[in-house]
């Protein structure tokens, strides 16, 4: 039995009431529908403040993160007067504010193999909206073995990727991506960068296939991909098949239960920049400027993108970006002691596992990077 | 002469190009002929053995050219070849 509406329901929702596919059938459908949203950053922005307006019923959130300003660029349902406070709950109050009719749960918990099957336990469909590729994996498993959809965006950069995964009915994330690429060979967001409004674009797509799906209207993306370029605004679909060897979708699978994504991907479930290599490798800003004040000579070594310079700089630092590093090699010398830094201490992290393996023992990893020496040695410096 | 679309992430590595036309009967000439000119493409395509990455996926037209013949699939004039990356931002 689907739920009925209120008279103040039925002029709220009087668009979708005029549209024959939608209907009050269909109203009632999304009122009686719940949708687990991964993720309440770019990505989940746009789609949990779509599918509250569009009325579905239930809509959980699942989010540890606070609030915090270099996310205003594109996390369009948070705000200045949110900032610090945890997103889920800046998320729920501005989806409230635009219908308070709906229902928003908050799981303000990392979403884990620990956690993943009782959070999405009550919900007919999961939107990917992570900004990381242990999560991705996660959430594909998860979804291929409760048998929920799966509406999976991407983005980097200017580009961005759209499909509906659904393995009972087509491919799963797998069979497309059977493998991570290795730790650092993609960059995230958090280094590389993001156009604010592609989130924007993509997450809206995502809304629009769980609106479709609620609703059995339209053709769904299962079995197809969709790819977004921004700067060629270029849309191309290209054909996804199931894997006939798929580990976790195949009829004889290999994975069948949620395993520890961390460890397969080789990297942490999250985008935070928290690059560190390890025990006696590195040093903090303040051991920094203190051994810069003794004088002795300290090559500094920065491996961020040349264009990065001009936000911020340590004087007399020797710039060689981290794409380039392996090649140039010949320019540094073993001998001298070297810090090695970057904006936030992930690049400058793999720049020295890659020193250390090239035979470099002179060398330390700049916890925290130019950002973490702009807060606690020179303010005048700005944190990007 | 294919062309072969470069996604974002890798242009980095293509001077910003984001269209190559490269020369080649097969799949697998056609990317040899991509990494001759730019090798710099080369380790995010390819693995130490020489072999093409498992995640990386490249498109003939709208098809896998693992659910076609793999690098060995013809490649004829006109043909449009995508390679689509792994991203995971949100």
């Amino acid at each position: 039995m689907l739920p009925g509406l209120s008279h103040e329901e039925i002029l709220r929702y009087s668009r979708h009431l005029l549209i024959p596919e939608v209907g009050l059938e269909g109203q009632r459908r999304l009122k009686a529908a719940s949708v687990l949203v991964i993720g309440t950053g770019g990505l989940g922005s746009p789609v949990a403040l779509y599918l509250a307006a569009a009325g579905v019923g239930r809509i959980g959130l699942v989010d540890y993160d606070v609030v915090d300003y270099s996310n205003l660029q594109r996390q369009v349902i948070h705000g200045s007067s949110t900032l610090g406070i945890l997103k889920v709950e800046s998320a729920r109050n501005r989806m409230l504010d635009l219908n308070p009719d709906i229902q928003v749960d908050v799981y303000n918990e990392p979403f884990t193999s620990y956690n993943a099957m009782q959070v999405a336990r009550d919900y007919d469909l999961i939107i990917d909206g992570t900004d990381n590729f242990p999560t991705r994996y996660l959430t594909n498993d998860l979804c291929v073995l409760t048998g929920k959809p799966n509406v999976y965006g991407s983005i980097f950069r200017f580009d961005g990727q759209v499909s509906v995964f659904d393995a009972r009915r087509g491919p799963c994330y797998r069979c497309l991506f059977p493998e991570p690429p290795p730790p650092g060979l993609v960059p995230s967001c958090a280094e590389g960068g993001v156009l604010g409004v592609l989130p924007g674009t993509i997450g809206t797509l995502q809304a629009t296939e769980a609106l479709k799906l609620i609703l059995g209207i339209g053709d769904p993306l299962i079995g197809k991909l969709l790819l977004y370029n921004a700067l060629d605004m270029s849309f191309d679909f290209v054909n996804l098949r199931k894997n006939p060897n798929c580990k976790v979708c195949s009829p004889e699978p290999e994975v069948t239960e949620l395993i520890d994504y961390e460890a397969f991907c080789g990297v942490p479930g999250h985008d935070h920049e928290e690059g560190t290599v390890g025990e006696g490798w590195d040093i903090t800003v303040t051991e920094l400027a203190e051994r810069m004040q003794t004088g002795n000579h300290l090559r500094l070594l920065d491996v961020r993108e040349p264009h990065e310079l001009e936000i911020s700089h340590l004087e007399g630092a020797t710039l060689i970006p981290l794409g380039q590093l392996a090649s140039r090699l010949s320019e540094l010398d073993s001998a001298e002691d070297m810090v090695v830094f970057c904006k936030a201490g992930t690049r400058s992290a793999r720049a020295l596992e890659l020193l250390l393996s090239a035979g470099f023992r002179k060398v330390k990893n700049l916890k925290g990077g130019i950002n973490a020496w702009a807060k606690e040695v020179d303010p005048s410096l700005p944190i990007y | 002469m294919a062309t072969l679309r470069i996604p974002t992430p890798l242009r980095a590595y293509t001077g910003g190009n984001n269209e190559i036309t490269v020369s080649g009967n097969t799949v697998g000439d056609a990317l040899n002929d991509l990494v001759t000119i730019y090798p710099a493409l080369r380790p995010h395509l390819y693995n130490g053995e020489g072999s093409l990455r498992p995640f990386v996926n490249l498109f003939l037209g709208e098809n896998n050219i693992k659910d076609l013949q793999g690098l060995a699939t013809p490649v004829s004039e006109n043909d449009r070849l995508l390679l689509i990356p792994s991203i995971a931002g949100g």
